[in-house]
């Protein structure tokens, strides 16, 4: 970390603008740390140092004439799920090698027209499916917090480990990321870092490779709340491209950190005090209660009765949209191709080669669960049952509630290789209990780190919104970070 | 609902993924934990629910039927592992 690449975005964005250094001395700090870094925790599988450099070259000269966007200078991680013109887009699996779009994704686009300069693509679970980071075509990304008893590697969560490894260990000073159960907020969690995943339809999907379309939603993984706000206000859009996007003006999400918290109604649901969960773990959402409370809200029990359905309808749909949408990695269009005279050996041998286990175990659950004769029993019934999570969060809305607190994940970073997880998928999957409820109602969600367990390593708290009012979880999550303090890893990469 | 090897193999048929015997044989217990996991839901009374079709409530966006990025035949195959001429190129299908 040097003296420029722990600046946060609004400090760094101050700066630029007041001449301090220029967007060029800004980058080069930041692909020096790449450089320095990248081969022990493996957060980019693409660098693209040209472009870097010849963007924040652009961005210094509108700086010059004093007419820079809000991100002018900023030298952000793009994940490898969002259509890059002619730069590496492979949803880091092997089953799109090669494959460089004539195009590029509103969002991404979004944070171009407001200055920010690209520094490469960062690595994820291959096609956002995972919660370690372990399942990418190009390798596990390494989590820059360690045990304070041991030098294990940790996984930074997933599947954005790439894009909260580059934000926790200084490599961008902001990044790009989606969140289909839990794909943010997870990493946020394991990394000491923030994410927000916003409203279903703040975000444009167009350009973004699909996983599960009636869940995904892209949002900002950052080193603090202000900078979450500054980025989301860039990335958000209404887009005539995605007909999910819905026509809401982007509010200043900015203006809304710093607000206070005074009179906000937060509940807490019972629901999330789950079998099992480490007395840490509860410790730290008892501390969060208490410093809302001390900045003056009003703490109420609630109650949202089908939280428990959410994960299991959730491995319904998912997986269910995941096979309708990647029926189109054939061999014929994009990426790899496994030849053969017979198409079908052709599409059967390509497809088997080019995904990866867990991407094929979901395939399989969302061909099953919609073959002929289970469409009703599985994903119709898993549809209606999002509709009564739903109704649970709106009866806690109308009853006055601004806010939900609950912890973000059930436990810290594990092991990369941990053999319980490795050997049992459901287990894998329990990790996004307290998120996926979020993405099935399609409410916003913001992760923050609150604290650190007993081994030393992260642990954060997720308030969860009405649709459309990230601000009040700006405010709120604000509060609790300026309660809990920042949390910076110690160097031993 | 539990699968056996010969459902296995066929969803991997229907999902156009090649997988070995012994693939299959461990599929099976995958996706028997996974569909035992999701049985929960066997619980839940949906009596009289609708499906959820959107978070918040909205009218799906319609846009004129014009042709608005025609004509980008190189583009649209440019990433093709084989094409010829604007068109990709696949093995016979049809005798």
């Amino acid at each position: 970390m040097s003296d420029l690449t722990s600046l946060t975005i609004a400090e760094a964005r101050d700066k630029l603008r007041q001449k301090e250094f220029t967007s060029a001395e800004l980058t080069d700090a930041y692909l020096s740390a790449i450089r320095g870094a990248n081969e022990k925790l493996n957060a980019y599988v693409t660098v693209t140092e040209d472009k870097a450099r010849a963007m924040a070259k652009a961005s210094d000269e509108r700086l010059a004439k004093g007419d820079g966007g809000a991100l002018e200078g900023i030298p952000l991680g793009i994940k490898d799920l969002f259509a890059t013109k002619d730069v590496h887009t492979q949803a880091c699996s092997h089953i799109l090698d090669r494959f460089t779009p004539p195009y590029e994704s509103t969002v991404t686009q979004n944070l171009w027209n407001a200055g920010a300069v690209m520094l490469g693509k960062l690595n994820m679970d291959e096609f956002a499916m995972g919660s370690s980071n372990e399942t990418s075509y190009y390798g596990p990304v390494t989590n820059p917090w360690r045990s304070k008893q041991s030098n294990e590697n940790l996984v930074p969560g997933g599947s954005s480990g790439g894009s909260a490894t580059a934000v926790s260990a200084f490599l961008c000073a902001g990044a790009t990321a989606t969140d289909t159960g839990g794909s943010i907020r997870q990493p946020a969690a394991f990394t000491g870092t923030v994410g927000i995943k916003p409203t279903y339809g703040r975000c444009s999907r167009w350009g973004i490779v699909a996983f599960a379309s009636s869940l995904d939603q892209a949002g900002p993984i950052a080193r603090d709340v202000r900078d979450a706000a500054i980025m989301l206000k860039e990335m958000a859009s209404v887009d005539d491209k995605d007909t999910t996007s819905l026509d809401r003006p982007v509010p200043d999400y900015e203006a809304a950190v710093g607000q206070s918290v005074k009179g906000l109604k937060i509940g807490i649901p019972k629901e999330y005090r789950i079998e099992g969960m480490p007395g840490e773990i509860d410790e730290l959402w008892q501390r969060g209660i208490h410093w809302l409370k001390d900045a003056g809200a009003q703490i109420v029990d609630i109650t949202l009765p089908h939280t428990k359905y959410a994960l299991p309808a959730y491995y319904i749909v998912a997986p269910a949209e995941a096979s309708s949408n990647l029926a189109r990695y054939d061999g014929v269009r994009y990426g790899l191709r496994e030849q053969s005279d017979d198409v079908v050996d052709m599409y059967e041998g390509t497809r088997s080669k080019g995904f990866g286990a867990e991407v094929k175990r979901r395939i399989m659950i969302g061909t099953y669960v919609l073959s002929a004769g289970y469409y009703d029993a599985y994903y119709l019934k898993a549809q209606k049952v999002r509709t009564l999570i739903k109704r649970d969060f709106d009866l806690a809305f109308e009853n006055g509630v601004d806010a939900i607190l609950t912890p973000a994940t059930p436990s810290s970073a594990f092991a990369i290789d941990d053999a319980e997880m490795a050997a049992d998928p459901v287990k894998m999957y329990l990790n996004d209990i307290f998120t996926v409820t979020v993405n099935m109602a399609g409410l916003p969600g913001i992760s923050v780190p609150a604290g650190l367990d007993a081994k030393g390593l992260p642990l954060g708290l997720q308030l969860i919104g009405r649709p459309f009012d990230e601000e009040t979880l700006f405010r709120a999550a604000h509060t609790i970070e300026q309660a809990a303090g920042r949390f910076t890893p110690e160097r031993w990469w | 609902m539990a699968v056996d090897t010969e459902t296995v193999k066929r969803v991997a048929r229907l999902s156009r993924i090649a997988v070995t015997d012994e693939e299959a044989a461990r599929m099976e217990g995958e996706l028997n934990a996974i569909l035992g996991f999701v049985a929960q839901l066997d619980e839940v009374d949906v009596e009289g629910v609708e499906p959820m079709t959107s978070a918040a409530p909205t009218t799906m966006k319609k846009r004129q039927d014009v042709v608005t990025e025609g004509d980008q035949a190189e583009a649209i195959t440019a990433n093709a592992p084989l094409s010829d001429d604007g068109f990709f190129l696949v093995p016979k299908v049809v005798e």
